[in-house]
């Protein structure tokens, strides 16, 4: 069951310019167990969304099968929904994109729905830098069907049901960057500092916006030997950068240190600025994402941020040259070459 | 010996290398009898792509435009050494071989009871051409010359089609038309021309046209509003998106800004392919796929969300011969019930089967309507026959004053003035189809979940069995009003009283139609018959059983599928329904069909009665 949460709203609840408040980007009452990392990612999206004033009908949130893919209907209760099959989100993310460019998509996954049964669609919606975020809810484990190590899982790592993983986990940053996704980040569930303007990030991102976000499991996979759990994430975890999101329409007041610091002005005039944990670090080069990723890892340690971001890139519709007008506005006059063609076309066949 | 001159009525093959360009060879030829206004139907028989191996084109001629597949071979140009035994051997007695003679024939293959005619196409062509690519494309050339000389075929015809064919590349013509001309003078010189068989103009061609059931299908889409395609490669199907693409180029290009108006993705796979079918459709979006069986397999899953979220998808099955990879480039009608009842769960789908290139031209365009009208999957299950054969066809038309049927979608101001909750599975018009609303309408209003988990009518996820129930219910309920909806049954009747009824659908129609002329005319028996175009069922369907004590049921398919259908929906006797089988890839001829209902009537006078030929 979802629950509808009440309607009564607090007078004094701050409005965005839109004049909704953070209640207006709610959705139903989560039943996920009490403290799942996933509750913390939708609580984020809210937040961010509401800061960023975005219209929330205008928002399509996606997602397949998990625990992961359920939490659509625990944020932005005045969007359209799709909770899709197992692993299949960017194709229906894509296929919804295709029909009607102007709204934003937001698609959720899980580790299992995107590192096994979906890693191809995955793959593909990266590589046609469908415009849309995706975030990948990284538990290391099968929530939904209770506790099965997942391909994300580490070496060595335990689930609470399992013996320790023998498997080389996949990376799916590296995977995403690899393949050209346009913008990758990692993030953690319980980092709400870092995670609001990441998720902001990637809603500015016109392309395909990766957000890999490790979400301990507090049921099956939140327990001393597994790498996906709160303690160790939070002993392990290293900045490449923290991140402020500024939307256009605001002045920008604050002092940054230069050289530390980095601002990246996105297609809409929005601007993110980069406070450089690592400054040898260039967010626009894959190669130095993956080479601080590798160092990262051989000191068991968790690299976090936006790791890499090609803010010019050219999203699907652009490389296909669709029409700016949503395809689904199209009428009969616009579509049906009428009466007169056909009769064109019978004689060319006689 | 004196021969009976047979004029514009026989079947003509020809035998070939594949990869060797002797497809437009045999494809100018059956254009040139077609302009001369006698009736065809060609098909091709090609291996599953692999070069050098055989490939056959078969032409029925028939100025009484009879053109389902007739059986039996009267003339063949066996062209391919390697297939040269077993094509002499098809020929029918007194038939004729043409062959080329630069090479002797072996003794061993001549046969008395047919003319063997030798031309010798390679020698000349040595003499000709210096190019060995040109010494193989003209000798393709020539037979057609050598068969315009023979037939007694209007030259000119020849002329006009390849100038035709070659608008703007006018330096190909002269060499085509030459070629032409050296293998009809070259016949002419060498043989007694013309032979036992004639081709002479006729005006039995009306305006019907000369197009393959893809390419009906591809502008059916256009036509039909069809705004996105997502598709993965596999024959049969592959040139439905091909032909989509190629008119979308020339009439969906934004005039003001030179963009598209439509989106075409080739997915990675056929799970992908229709999962953007889905998502575009829930977004407002017309949107189709095209597959063949092995990847409407592969979009199970996805139709049944499609069916219980009640989302419009459409689907293109244009059939090949299964199991599994089975014979990928022969035909077969043996996705019935895969269509059908596609998913797991208690799952039916709109299937559509159109007979004809102008039926598939309709019935895609169609599609779209029902798709959206009854918020589900609909599939048209086309096969290679017609698929990938050039068919004759009435010409195609189109009302400019039809408006697509968007079915029930609430706009921003319906949900502005609504002044109740809005429910997506709410049954408002007691005919069990709701009102959806897409993404991104109203701020406040109409936003609703999908899902392929239970609901109830709010779309609130539910587990209740009784909420169940009433949806499952509901759903039964639209089904029923689209067999109100889809076209009906095309049932033609003699005009004695008649206890058995022939059914057909698909391809089978020209065959069965042609048998059951010939049952009446060569052995006075006479049935009433019917051509099921949909599924679910129309009322008329059950009707035309109902009236008959037994109905042939005429498939190309193993296990009787259709039969399986009817009986599973209606609950008729199955003993009432005959099956009449024909499955090894070739399409099914007229001949085995009248052949099978003549046996079985001539049976079932002698008691005791001979049960059906089903295993
Ligand atoms: C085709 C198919 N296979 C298997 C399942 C069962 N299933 C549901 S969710 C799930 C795994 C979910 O894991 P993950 O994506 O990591 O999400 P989490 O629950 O951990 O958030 C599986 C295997 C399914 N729903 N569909
Ligand atoms: S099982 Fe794990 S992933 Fe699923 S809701 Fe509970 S804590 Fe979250």
């Amino acid at each position: 069951m979802s629950y509808k949460i009440p309607a009564f709203r607090h007078p004094n609840l701050p409005k965005n310019e839109l004049g909704y408040t953070t209640k207006d980007y709610e959705g139903a009452v989560s039943t996920l167990c009490a403290g799942c990392g996933h509750d913390s990612i939708s609580n984020a999206i809210i937040e961010a969304c509401f800061e960023m004033s975005i219209p929330p009908h205008r928002v399509a949130k996606l997602s397949g099968i998990g625990c992961s893919s359920k939490t659509p209907t625990y944020f932005l209760g005045n969007s359209h929904g799709f909770n899709s099959v197992h692993g299949r989100m960017p194709s229906v993310a894509t296929g919804a994109n295709m029909a009607n460019r102007d709204l934003l998509y937001i698609g959720v996954s899980g580790d299992g729905d995107t590192a096994s049964i979906g890693m191809g669609q995955f793959v593909h919606a990266v590589r046609r830098n469908v415009n849309m975020v995706y975030i990948c809810e990284n538990n290391g484990v099968y929530g939904l069907t209770k506790g099965q190590d997942s391909a994300t899982t580490d070496i060595g790592s335990k689930s609470k049901k399992g013996e320790p993983n023998a498997l080389e986990p996949i990376d799916l940053c590296a995977i995403a960057l690899q393949l050209g996704s346009t913008f990758v980040a990692n993030s953690f569930s319980g980092d709400k500092e870092q995670l609001i303007p990441i998720i902001q990030a990637a809603i500015a991102h016109k392309g395909f916006a990766f957000i890999n976000v490790i979400s301990p499991c507090v049921t099956f996979n939140n327990v001393p030997g597994s790498t996906k759990a709160y303690d160790y994430i939070r002993q392990h975890m290293a900045s490449t950068n923290t991140v402020d999101y500024v939307p256009h329409a605001e002045e920008i007041t604050a002092e940054y240190n230069e050289g530390t610091d980095e601002r990246v002005t996105m297609h809409d005039g929005s601007m993110i600025n980069l406070h450089k944990m690592n400054s040898k670090h260039d967010v626009h080069s894959r190669t130095s994402a993956l080479t601080m990723m590798q160092e990262c890892k051989a000191q068991d340690k968790v690299l976090t941020g936006i790791l890499f971001m090609d803010e010019g890139s050219q999203e699907i519709h652009e490389t296909m040259n669709t029409n700016s007008t949503p395809l689904r506005d199209l009428d009969e006059e616009k579509l049906c070459p009428g009466a007169d063609e056909l009769a064109k076309i019978n004689e060319l066949h006689r | 010996m004196k021969r009976d001159i047979i004029t514009n009525k026989f079947v003509i093959k020809f035998a070939n290398v594949n990869g060797t360009g002797s497809a437009s060879a045999n494809k100018l030829f059956s254009r040139a009898v077609f302009r001369m206004g006698i009736p065809i139907s060609p098909k091709n028989i090609f291996p599953s792509n692999i070069q050098g191996l055989p490939t056959w084109y078969e032409v029925r001629i028939n100025e009484n435009g009879f053109l389902g597949r007739r059986g039996g071979i009267d003339i063949m140009v066996g062209m391919n050494p390697q297939s040269m035994e077993r094509d002499i051997n098809e020929v029918e007695k007194g038939g004729y071989f043409i062959y080329d003679s630069t090479k002797q024939l072996p003794p061993a293959l001549r046969r008395n009871d047919i003319d063997f005619i030798g031309i010798p196409l390679t020698e000349k062509c040595r003499e000709l051409y210096d190019d060995p690519r040109h010494r193989q494309l003209f000798r393709n050339i020539m037979y057609v010359g050598v068969l315009a000389a023979l037939f007694d075929m209007e030259l000119d015809v020849f002329k006009q089609l390849i100038s035709d064919q070659f608008k703007g590349k006018q330096k190909l013509i002269a060499p085509n038309v030459n070629a032409v001309t050296t293998g009809y003078e070259m016949a002419k010189k060498m043989h007694a021309c013309p032979i036992a068989y004639r081709i002479e103009r006729r005006d039995n061609v009306g305006n019907k046209i000369l197009i393959d059931g893809n390419e009906a299908c591809g502008l059916g889409a256009v036509y039909g509003g069809a705004t996105m395609a997502g598709w993965y490669p596999i024959t049969p199907s592959t040139s439905v998106i091909d032909n989509f693409a190629r008119y979308c180029r020339k009439f969906r290009m934004d005039p003001e800004t030179g963009r598209k108006n439509y989106a075409i993705v080739q997915a990675e796979d056929e799970l992908a392919a229709i999962g953007m079918v889905i998502g575009a459709s829930w977004n407002g979006s017309r949107a189709f796929t095209a597959t063949s069986g092995p990847g409407l397999s592969l979009m199970n899953e996805f139709l049944g969300l499609a069916y219980f979220a009640e989302i419009p998808s459409v689907l293109i099955d244009v059939q090949r011969s299964g199991p599994s990879t089975g014979m990928p480039t022969r035909t077969q009608q043996s996705d019935v019930l895969a269509a059908a009842y596609a998913s797991h769960g208690d799952t039916k789908h709109i299937c559509l089967y159109p007979s004809t290139p102008k039926e598939c031209f309709e019935y895609t365009a169609k599609a779209f309507d029902l798709a959206e009208r009854f918020q589900t999957p609909v599939i048209l299950l086309s096969d290679l026959d017609l698929g990938m054969n050039d068919n004759m066809s009435d010409p195609f038309e189109w009302d400019d004053t039809r408006k697509y049927d968007r079915g029930k979608v609430y706009t921003e101001e319906d949900l502005e003035n609504m002044t109740e909750r809005f429910g997506r599975y709410l049954d408002v018009d007691g005919d069990g189809v709701p009102y959806r609303t897409y993404p991104g309408t109203h701020p406040t209003k109409g936003a609703f979940f999908t899902r392929g988990t239970s609901k109830d009518e709010y779309a609130i996820y539910t587990e209740n069995g009784e909420k169940y129930i009433e949806n499952m219910e509901r759903l039964q309920k639209k089904w029923k009003t689209a067999s109100e909806h889809v076209p009906k049954p095309i049932i033609r009747k003699t005009n004695k009283p008649c206890t058995v009824g022939v059914i057909h659908y698909g391809t089978s129609e020209a065959s069965t139609l042609e048998a059951l002329h010939h049952l009446n005319s060569l052995h006075g028996i006479s049935l009433d018959s019917m051509g099921i175009q949909a599924f679910p069922f129309s009322d008329e369907v059950g009707q035309f059983i109902e009236e008959h004590e037994y109905v042939f049921v005429v498939e190309q398919n193993r296990d009787a599928q259709m039969r399986t259908l009817l009986i599973n929906e209606y609950d008729f006797d199955p003993e009432r329904l005959v099956p009449l089988l024909h499955f090894d890839g070739s399409p099914i001829t007229a001949r085995f069909i009248r052949h099978e209902i003549r046996d079985w009537i001539l049976q079932t006078t002698t008691s005791p009665r001979r049960r059906s030929r089903f295993y």
